[in-house]
């Protein structure tokens, strides 16, 4: 990866050209194009199964693609010669299953991968792992184990480890979508949060209300194709595609 | 205390503790307890290192690798220990390189017959630590260290930092199993005439046969009690390695 792309921030931070996913016989995504700005707040909606958590997981290379494009900062992620670190330096992900690292408490999950992966001073990262701590609203859990908390803690604090990283992208697949309604709350306030700060957003969500909230665009996947998007003041109410409107109509 | 055994092995012929009063033979005891804590140990930290190692090359992407990985475990999982034991020192250790002694005359095999019996017990034992640690990496979850993967980490920070930690917690039960296993099984060292505890025991009953029972008693106990501290180690350690909040 070449450090310098001729990449400018006016430019799309993401571009995906005509993306192509298949597991062996089974073809997930069937040509997949869009853009995000910087600072924009991306919804992906669709029906289970549609390929919505395969194509956000391409975006950060951790699935591979069979044709197209994906660009980040304009780098390609799909290039042999791809400098993982790179990319991974500036796209953050949060999954669904909060995957926290079990044996670590809070503090030292969110000071990890600053400390391993970037090699900075584990003083100076513990100042920023609190800072993030408090910015998730989890100040006093620093030294709990992910066994000692509930679901919608162990997922905020996914999302400060994320961000330690300081990443220019965050990708949230379905983040919500193993809590109790209770604490789904909890966890899309810091998300708003961090939409409001001008951080870059990719969600795959079923949380219509926040979606129509915080969006600047919302994508409709079926069956491996965006098959309708716009933003959410038009999106919900003009929708002229039969399948968008079907899942609409349950799912509202 | 020594006068006492003396007295005890001429009123009562078979339970002479000769090791008790004489000398010779309580160095031969205590040197035959050393050389087996020695072999424990060393066999110990190889096997679990050949474990870690093996466990690693399994999940390498090349098929020659993990098919010398899995030859490695069928091999030395279903013969006998005793065997390869004879194996490596007799048939390898022809082929082990000489150096030459001081005078200029004698030759030195460079791996001793200490030597092969630790690498052998060690590769017997390292097998079955391989499967043990397999079996706790499977068990860590792909999408942990998917986490971990999206966070920047490289297949190695991966292994060492998300992988090696909780598989271990999850294999320490096997793991304490074939050691106990292992320090057993280093009495197999005799035939190789390694001066462990068990050697150093016939060697005193076959010249004092009045010494057999005492010194047949004195191997139970001491096994019993280095075996017993090997697994109130290991208990401790999974005790402190539990994560609160984490399985039961
Ligand atoms: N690693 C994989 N191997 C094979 N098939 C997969 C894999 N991951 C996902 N799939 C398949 O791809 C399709 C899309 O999955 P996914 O992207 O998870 O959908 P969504 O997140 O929209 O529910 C599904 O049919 C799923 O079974
Ligand atoms: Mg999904």
């Amino acid at each position: 990866m070449t450090p310098n792309s001729g990449w400018t921030p006016d430019q799309p931070i993401i571009s995906l050209r005509n993306v192509h996913k298949s597991f062996g016989e089974l073809e997930v995504l069937k040509g997949v194009t869009f853009d995000v700005m910087k600072g924009e707040v991306v919804c992906i909606i669709g029906p289970s199964g549609s390929g919505k958590s395969t194509l956000i997981r391409c975006i950060n290379a951790l699935n591979d693609i069979q044709e197209g494009s994906i660009q980040v900062e304009g780098q390609e992620v799909h290039d042999a010669h791809l400098d993982k670190l790179e990319l991974r330096k500036k796209v953050g992900m949060v999954f669904q299953q909060y995957n926290l690292f079990p044996h670590k408490t809070a503090l030292q999950n969110i000071m990890m991968a600053p400390v391993k992966v970037l090699k900075e001073p584990k003083e100076e990262v513990e100042k920023r792992a609190r800072a993030l701590m408090a910015k998730v609203r989890l100040q006093g859990k620093e030294d709990a184990y992910p066994g000692e908390l509930s679901g919608g803690q162990q997922q905020r604090v996914a999302i400060a480890r994320s961000l330690a990283m300081r990443p220019d992208v965050m990708l949230f697949d379905e983040v919500t979508a193993a809590l109790d309604p209770e604490t789904v709350k909890e966890v899309l306030v810091t998300i708003k949060d961090l939409a409001a700060e001008g951080m870059t957003c990719i969600l795959v969500t079923h949380e219509m209300g926040f979606a129509r909230e915080v969006a600047d665009h919302i994508y409709f996947t079926d069956r491996g194709v965006i098959v309708e998007h716009g933003p959410p003041a038009t999106f919900f109410t003009e929708a002229s595609d039969p399948r968008t409107k079907e899942f609409l109509s349950q799912i509202l | 205390m020594e006068d006492f055994f003396r007295e005890l092995a001429e009123e009562a012929p078979r339970w002479n503790f000769i090791w008790m009063y004489e000398e010779r033979q309580q160095d031969k005891i205590l040197s035959g307890i050393w050389m087996t804590i020695k072999l424990s140990v060393a066999c110990v930290v190889l096997s679990v290192i050949i474990g870690i190692v093996g466990a690693w090359l399994q999940g390498a992407r090349s098929r020659i690798v993990r098919a010398i990985v899995q030859g490695y475990i069928q091999f030395f999982r279903n013969t006998p220990p005793f065997v390869q034991l004879l194996f490596f020192y007799f048939a390898l250790g022809q082929f082990t390189p000489v150096v030459t002694g001081d005078d200029g005359w004698t030759q030195y095999p460079i791996i001793t017959n200490v030597g092969w019996a630790i690498i052998s017990l060690s590769f017997f034992a390292g097998a079955f630590n391989v499967e043990i640690f397999r079996a706790g990496i499977e068990a860590v979850p792909n999408s942990t260290q998917e986490a971990a993967e999206s966070l920047g980490f490289t297949r190695l920070q991966t292994y060492k930092e998300v992988v090696l930690p909780l598989a271990f917690r999850v294999s320490l039960p096997a793991l304490n199993n074939n050691l106990v296993n292992l320090v057993k099984t280093t009495t197999q060292a005799l035939a190789l005439a390694v001066p462990e505890l068990l050697y150093q025991s016939v060697t005193i009953w076959n010249d004092y046969p009045s010494a057999q029972y005492p010194t047949m008693l004195l191997v139970w106990v001491v096994y019993i009690l280095l075996v017993g501290i090997l697994v109130l180690g290991m208990h401790r350690w999974e005790r402190g390695m539990r994560i609160p909040g984490y399985g039961t």
